[in-house]
């Protein structure tokens, strides 16, 4: 099951120079550019493992691509996005984020259905991947850090 | 926002896109050199750059070189034959002043131009932005400047404060082997360019016998002599809306002539530091003097103006001021205001 979190999900997976072109995009509008990565595909899962600092001022896009490949590299099998943080309105907001990689097998989610005190019935989402403990969730033990 | 895919893919410049789509030529065919540089307008950014910079001329022949090296590598992608672009890291090495560091200014938007770089903005860094305060401080701290670089032009002033070579445990030295594996792996996104004065710039390189290999370009800025001086003075007067009056015109070139023989003369800086001194002594004059002023009087120098610098004393006066109280203290012009900097 396909994740769909951030911009473009919904679109075929974007090829390296797509991801520049919006890299570049977002650098042309002033924003630090994050590269941020995680095996962890819950919908709540909302802070992601940073790689290295967010980038600011940059002027071309080479070098945060430079940084998203060293990522896929250090962590392939995992979950890699990209996300553009606009400083203009004087707290960090996120304006752009995107999933540049995934796994190559995405097992989905399953509904845990659990019942509470007065026989009220929860539900809850859990990720199959998450049976495995994180760094081999993907078929990609992972050792240290790249 | 734009949709993904919708527009040309990639972060390439366009020109680029317009070269895959031209058709290639039968090995036999013959193109014509002018009107490919004319498209390329080449020659128009030569003109500029002939214009903007007075003398300097090892550094022109070295951009016309890169310049005509570019329409070379068009013509014979159109024959289908390589053509990799060069490697474009500089030195610029040369006494003070001789506009090192205005040219590596320059030397981005040159590159943007031609379409070696292809953003063309300039980073200056120096030991300070790449050098860390502690173990494990200087390799980040050296990415992040070569990251924002990216894309255009790092100048690196006065290189060689980043090798001590007394201290054989500072960081320098890793700042050094990044920026090297940087220039090697990165060559088509970033320019280096190393500035500094020759004598120092050779040890430097004694010592890091890599990085000068690494560095195409060692380019030596010759000294400016009286007639380039002259002209950069006339045109630092121009930008700041002053004239000479005949008579200065006569007299800055004699000052211009014994400046130079000087100790700690720099150039062009040199130059700037006396216009400056031109100016301080025009309004002196002209606030001394009182009254009504016209627009011409606000905008001429006069011969006295220049005859009033310290340097055409009678060579009895020491070049420095000397401390307040000491003897040999010079004896400025009644007309000037303030003592004069060091070296007029």
């Amino acid at each position: 099951m396909r994740i769909t979190q951030g911009t473009f999900s919904y679109l075929p997976d974007l090829t390296a120079g797509e991801i520049g072109a919006q890299i570049q995009y977002a650098i042309d509008r002033g924003w630090a550019v994050a590269v941020e990565f995680t095996d962890d595909p819950h919908p709540r899962n909302v802070l992601w493992e940073m790689w290295g600092l967010p980038m600011f001022e940059l002027s071309d896009a080479s070098a945060a691509m430079h940084e998203v490949t060293a990522c896929v590299q250090a962590w392939p099998g995992h979950y890699v996005r990209v996300s553009a943080y606009d400083a203009s309105l004087g707290r960090q907001t996120t304006a752009l984020s995107f999933i540049v990689n995934r796994p190559g097998h995405e097992p989905g989610f399953r509904l845990d259905r659990a019942e509470a005190c007065d026989r009220r019935i929860s539900y809850a989402l859990h990720p199959y991947a998450a049976d495995q403990p994180s760094g081999e969730r993907y078929g990609h033990p992972n050792g240290q850090r790249g | 926002m734009p949709r993904p895919g919708a527009g040309p893919a990639g972060a390439e410049p366009a020109a680029d896109g317009a070269d895959a789509a031209r058709e290639q030529l039968p090995a036999d065919a013959l193109v014509d050199l002018d009107e490919e540089g004319k498209a390329l307008q080449i020659s128009g950014l030569l003109e500029r750059l002939d214009a903007e910079f007075v003398g300097l001329t090892p550094v022109k022949e070295r951009v016309r070189e890169v310049a005509a090296l570019l329409l070379v590598d068009r013509l014979r992608a159109r024959y289908a034959l390589s053509s990799s672009r060069p490697s474009l890291h500089m030195c610029f090495t040369g006494s003070p002043g001789t506009g090192k560091t205005t040219m590596a200014m320059h030397m981005g938007e040159l590159l943007h131009e031609l379409g070696y770089l292809r953003k063309g903005q300039l980073v200056t860094a120096t030991r300070d932005d790449l050098v860390g305060q502690y173990v494990g401080h200087t390799a980040p701290k050296t990415k992040e400047v070569l990251k924002r670089a990216m894309g255009g032009v790092l100048l690196i002033d006065e290189a060689y404060y980043l090798y001590r070579p007394d201290n054989e445990r500072d960081y320098g030295q890793e700042a050094i082997e990044i920026l090297l594996q940087f220039m090697e792996a990165h060559r088509d996104d970033l320019v280096v360019i190393l500035a500094g004065y020759k004598d120092r710039m050779d040890v430097f390189f004694r010592s890091n016998p890599g990085m000068a290999s690494r560095i195409g370009h060692h380019i030596d800025f010759p000294d400016f002599d009286v007639g380039d001086l002259m002209q950069i003075a006339e045109r630092l007067l121009e930008q700041e809306e002053y004239r000479l009056s005949p008579g200065a015109a006569v007299a800055l070139r004699e000052y211009v002539g014994l400046r130079m023989r000087q100790p700690r003369f720099a150039g062009a800086r040199s130059i700037r530091n006396a216009i400056d001194r031109l100016r301080l002594r025009q309004a002196g004059r002209l606030v001394a003097a009182g009254g009504q002023v016209s627009r011409a009087d606000l905008v001429e120098i006069t011969e006295a103006d220049v005859r009033g610098s310290r340097v055409f004393g009678d060579g009895t006066q020491p070049i420095l001021p000397a401390r307040p109280g000491e003897p040999g203290l010079p004896v400025y012009p009644a007309l000037l205001v303030g003592p004069p900097d060091q070296s007029a």
